[in-house]
C-alpha cells in the first residue's frame, strides 16, 4: 500500500530496529515506523506494551540498545534530550511548583535567550490557545487537573516543537474534562499542523483522535493503520480483542470466499488463505443481524441476556452449536427466547492464525526427559535422538493443565491474556522463564492470576530440531 | 486526675530542661568569679564580653570567631555535597541503593570518638598538618550525611518527570539542577543545612582530635580547657546566654514561618 510508504522527503520521524531490555525483559523488540509531517500518530496498547517507552527513546530520555532514531534525515540517537527539536507533554504534567503559570511557559523561551518582549507575545498566545488567558499569575499547584494539564501543553507549544509527544495526558482527567481535552486537542493539532505522536491505553481516545494508530503488544508493533483499518480489519486477534468488542472464534477457511465457524458455513471476502486452513474469526457485536423470524436465517439463538446500554441493547445468545455469541441492536429480544442470525460476507473478518499450537526450543535430557520452559518434563520415551541435543517440543493449546498454585505444576507463571473465543477460552500465560505458552480451557482464570503449568507425558512431542546447524 | 498527672509531668520535664539554662542565664547579670555567687545585679559581664576586655584575653573571642567560620563552612560545604549525592542515591536502584543508603547511615550512628580518631590517624598517615582546613574537613565528613537525610524525602515527594520536563525545554543538566532542582529541594537544604551548622557548634570530640597542635581553639575546646584551668572564665555565662536566646528566636522564626506557610496550602 502506498500509505505506509510515504515520500522521503514527507517522514519527520523514522524509527529504525529499536530494541530495548531493561533487566534482561525484553520491552522494545525491532520496531519500524515511519511517521509524516503534521501527522496524529498514536501508540495504543496495554500497559507494559512498551509504547511509553517508545516514545522517552524518541525523547531521549532512555536510549534503545539497538536501533536509530531520525528526525527529518538524521540521525539523533545520540543526542540528549535538551537538544532534540521536540517537545513533551508528560502523564502527571510536571509542571514546576516554583514558578507561576506565566513563568512555566515562558521556562524554555528564556533558557533559549528570547528577548522578553517576543517571550510576553508567546506565552500570552498560547494562554489564549490554552484558553488560560487569566491565570497568568496563578500559583500552578492550585489549577484544577484539567487546567494543570492545559498549561503543560502551553509550555511545551511555546517552543514551537517540530514534533509534540504526549504521554497519557488525559489519563488523570475525569470522563467529562477528558471528552472536552480530546476535542480541543485536535482542534489545536488542526490549527497548528505540528506532528503530534500519542501514548494512550484507551483504545477510543485513539481512535477518536488519530490519523493513524500503531498498536502494540509486548514491545512488539501487532498493526499499523487508520481508526478504521484498525476496527474494521485488525490482523490478529490480540487488535481484535484490544479494539472495541468483538466475538473471537476459531474457523476454518474452506476455500476462497467460504469459511466454516460456530458449525456454520459462511461466505465471506477473504481468499489466499489455501483450503481447510485453520483461521480465527472476528465478527463485531453490532454486525450480527437478529431477528424473530426464523427462516431466512443462516442460523439460530436462545437469548441468554439482553441488557440496555443506553443507546443499545447487548444480548448474549447461545447458538445452534453452542457457542456464545455477543451481539448489539437497537432493538431488545425477549431472554429465553429463540432467534435467527445472519452475518453478512464483508462483516467477517478472516485472520491468519499465529499458531496453531505451543512449539518449545529445548534439550533432550534423556531418553524420557526434556527441559524446556527453563524446567524439566518428562515425556514419552523418545529414540533415535541423542541425549543434549537441541529439539523442538510441541504440545496441543487443549493439552496443557494449568493447576491453582504455582508450585504444584512442573513450572509456574501469569495469566497475561484472555480471549474468549465463543465455546472455550485461550489463554496466553507467561511463565517464570518469561516465555510463553498459550492454553485452551473451559476453566474461568482472572487476568494476572498465578498458575502451575504440567504437561502429561504423552502430550509432549519431541522432534529433533531441523535447524541450520553448521 | 489523670490530667494532673499528665500536667505535672510536663512541667517536670520543662523544670529538669531548662533549669540549667535558666541558672546560667541569672547568673550572667552579676559579677561573682564563681558560678552560684550572687553579688547584685550588673551588666558588667556583657560589657566585657564584648569589649574584649576578657580576663582570659582575646582567645575566648577568636575561639567564637573560629567556631562559626568552621560552622559556616562545613555546613555550606556539606549541604552541596549532600544535596548532590541525595540526588545520585535516589536514582540508584535496587540493593545498590539500599547498600550506600546503609553506608550514609553509620557515621551518623559511630560513636563521635571513634570518627575523630579515626580522622586523626587518617591525617596522620597521609602527613596532612593539622589545623583549621582539617577540622573544616572533618565537621564536612560527618555532616554530610544528615544534608543526606534531609534532602531524601524531598526528592520522593517530587513529580519525578519535573527533571526530565526541564530538558525536554532545552535545559541543559546543569540548568535542569539549579532552575528546577534546588528550588525543589531547597526545604531540605535548609533544614539540612541548619542541622549540619548546630552539628559543626557543638563538636567537641572531633574537633579535638583534629584540630593538631597550633593552638586552634573552638568554643567547645576553650571551655574544656578553661575549665581545667579551675572555673570558668565569667564572661562564657553572658555568652551562653546570647547563643541560647539565638537559637531560640531563630526557632520561634522557622517555626511562625512553618505554620503561615501550612495556613496558606
Amino acid at each position: 500500500m502506498s500509505e505506509n510508504k510515504p515520500l522521503e522527503n514527507d517522514v519527520i520521524i523514522r524509527l529504525e530496529h529499536l530494541s530495548k531490555s531493561f533487566s534482561g525483559k525484553k520491552v522494545l523488540d525491532d520496531i519500524n515506523l515511519d511517521i509524516r509531517r503534521g501527522e496524529f500518530v498514536t501508540f495504543l496498547g496495554p500497559s507494559g506494551c512498551g509504547k511509553t517507552t517508545t516514545l522517552r527513546t524518541i525523547a531521549g530520555f532512555n536510549a534503545a540498545d539497538e536501533g536509530r532514531v531520525i528526525m527529518d534525515g538524521e540521525d539523533i540517537s545520540a543526542l540528549p534530550p535538551h537538544l532534540r527539536p521536540l517537545n513533551t507533554v508528560f502523564q502527571r504534567y510536571a509542571l514546576f511548583p516554583h514558578l507561576d503559570v506565566y513563568d512555566n511557559i515562558a521556562f524554555g523561551l528564556k533558557l533559549k535567550g528570547v528577548d522578553s518582549e517576543e517571550i510576553d507575545r508567546r506565552v500570552r498566545k498560547m494562554l489564549k490557545l490554552v484558553s488560560m488567558t487569566d491565570y497568568e499569575d496563578r500559583d500552578v499547584e492550585s489549577l484544577s487537573g484539567g487546567q494543570q494539564q492545559r498549561v503543560a501543553i502551553a509550555r511545551a507549544l511555546v517552543n514551537y516543537p517540530k514534533v509534540l509527544l504526549l504521554d497519557e495526558p488525559l489519563a488523570a482527567l475525569d470522563l467529562k474534562m477528558r471528552k472536552d481535552m480530546q476535542i480541543e486537542l485536535k482542534e489545536m493539532h488542526r490549527k497548528l499542523g505540528i506532528t503530534f505522536i500519542y501514548v494512550t491505553h484507551d483504545q477510543e481516545e485513539a481512535l477518536t483522535l488519530s490519523d493513524r494508530i500503531v498498536v502494540m503488544s509486548e514491545g512488539r508493533i501487532q498493526q499499523i493503520g487508520t481508526p478504521m483499518d484498525i476496527y474494521n480489519e485488525p490482523q490478529n486477534s490480540f487488535v481484535a480483542d484490544f479494539i472495541g468488542e468483538s466475538n473471537i472464534l476459531n474457523g476454518t477457511m474452506i476455500a476462497d470466499r467460504e469459511v466454516s465457524f460456530i458449525g456454520h458455513d459462511f461466505k465471506c471476502v477473504d481468499e489466499g488463505f489455501g483450503e481447510n486452513v485453520p483461521v480465527d474469526v472476528v465478527v463485531r457485536p453490532e454486525d450480527i443481524y437478529i431477528m424473530n423470524k426464523l427462516e431466512g436465517a443462516q442460523f439460530t439463538a436462545v437469548v441468554k441476556s439482553c441488557t440496555f446500554k443506553g443507546v443499545h441493547y447487548e444480548m448474549f445468545v447461545d447458538t445452534d452449536s453452542h457457542n456464545e455469541l455477543m451481539i448489539q441492536d437497537y432493538n431488545a429480544f425477549e431472554v429465553g427466547s429463540t432467534v435467527g442470525l445472519i452475518i453478512r460476507p464483508e462483516d467477517i473478518q478472516v485472520m491468519k492464525k499465529e499458531r496453531v499450537e505451543n512449539t518449545f526450543a529445548g534439550e533432550l535430557v534423556d531418553s524420557t526427559h526434556v527441559s524446556i520452559l527453563g524446567e524439566e518434563f518428562e515425556c514419552a520415551p523418545v529414540s533415535g535422538i541423542d541425549e543434549g541435543t537441541e529439539v523442538e517440543v510441541r504440545a496441543a493449546f487443549d493439552r496443557i493443565d494449568l493447576l491453582d498454585h504455582a508450585e504444584d505444576g512442573v513450572t509456574g507463571g501469569t495469566v497475561y491474556m484472555i480471549l474468549y473465543k465463543g465455546d472455550h477460552y485461550h489463554l496466553t500465560i507467561r511463565t517464570d522463564s518469561d516465555e510463553f505458552v498459550y492454553v485452551d480451557t473451559n476453566d474461568v482464570w482472572d487476568k494476572g492470576d498465578i498458575v502451575g503449568i504440567n504437561i502429561l507425558p504423552q502430550d509432549l512431542i519431541v522432534t529433533a530440531r531441523n535447524g541450520k546447524e553448521e | 486526675m489523670k490530667k494532673i498527672i499528665s500536667q505535672i509531668y510536663i512541667w517536670i520535664l520543662l523544670i529538669l530542661l531548662y533549669s540549667p539554662l535558666v541558672f546560667i542565664a541569672v547568673f550572667s547579670f552579676t559579677e561573682a568569679k564563681t558560678l552560684g555567687n550572687w553579688t547584685g545585679f550588673s551588666m558588667n559581664l556583657y560589657r566585657s564580653l564584648f569589649t574584649g576586655n576578657v580576663s582570659g584575653g582575646a582567645t575566648l573571642m577568636d575561639a567564637c570567631r573560629n567556631t562559626i567560620l568552621i560552622a559556616l563552612a562545613a555546613a555550606a560545604v556539606s549541604t552541596l555535597l549532600g544535596t548532590v549525592s541525595a540526588i545520585g542515591i535516589f536514582n540508584l536502584k535496587g540493593r545498590r541503593k539500599q547498600t550506600i543508603q546503609f553506608l550514609n547511615n553509620i557515621p551518623m550512628l559511630n560513636p563521635d570518638i571513634i570518627t575523630g580518631v579515626s580522622l586523626f590517624l587518617l591525617f596522620v598517615f597521609l602527613h596532612i598538618s593539622q589545623g583549621f582546613l582539617t577540622v573544616v574537613l572533618a565537621h564536612i565528613t560527618f555532616c554530610t550525611p544528615y544534608v543526606v537525610l534531609n534532602v531524601m524525602p524531598k526528592l520522593s515527594q517530587m513529580n519525578p518527570n519535573i527533571y526530565e520536563a526541564a530538558l525536554d525545554l532545552g535545559a541543559t543538566p546543569m540548568q535542569a539542577f539549579w532552575k528546577v532542582l534546588v528550588p525543589q529541594l531547597r526545604p531540605g537544604m535548609l533544614s539540612g543545612f541548619i542541622l549540619a551548622f548546630t552539628m559543626s557548634l557543638d563538636d567537641f570530640a572531633v574537633t579535638f582530635f583534629t584540630r593538631g597542635t597550633v593552638g586552634l581553639e573552638t568554643l567547645s575546646t576553650y571551655i574544656y580547657a578553661d575549665a581545667r584551668k579551675g572555673g570558668l572564665t565569667p564572661e562564657l555565662r553572658p555568652l551562653m546566654t546570647i547563643i541560647f536566646l539565638v537559637v531560640l528566636v531563630s526557632l520561634l522564626f522557622i517555626n511562625l514561618r512553618n505554620n503561615r506557610a501550612a495556613q496558606k496550602s
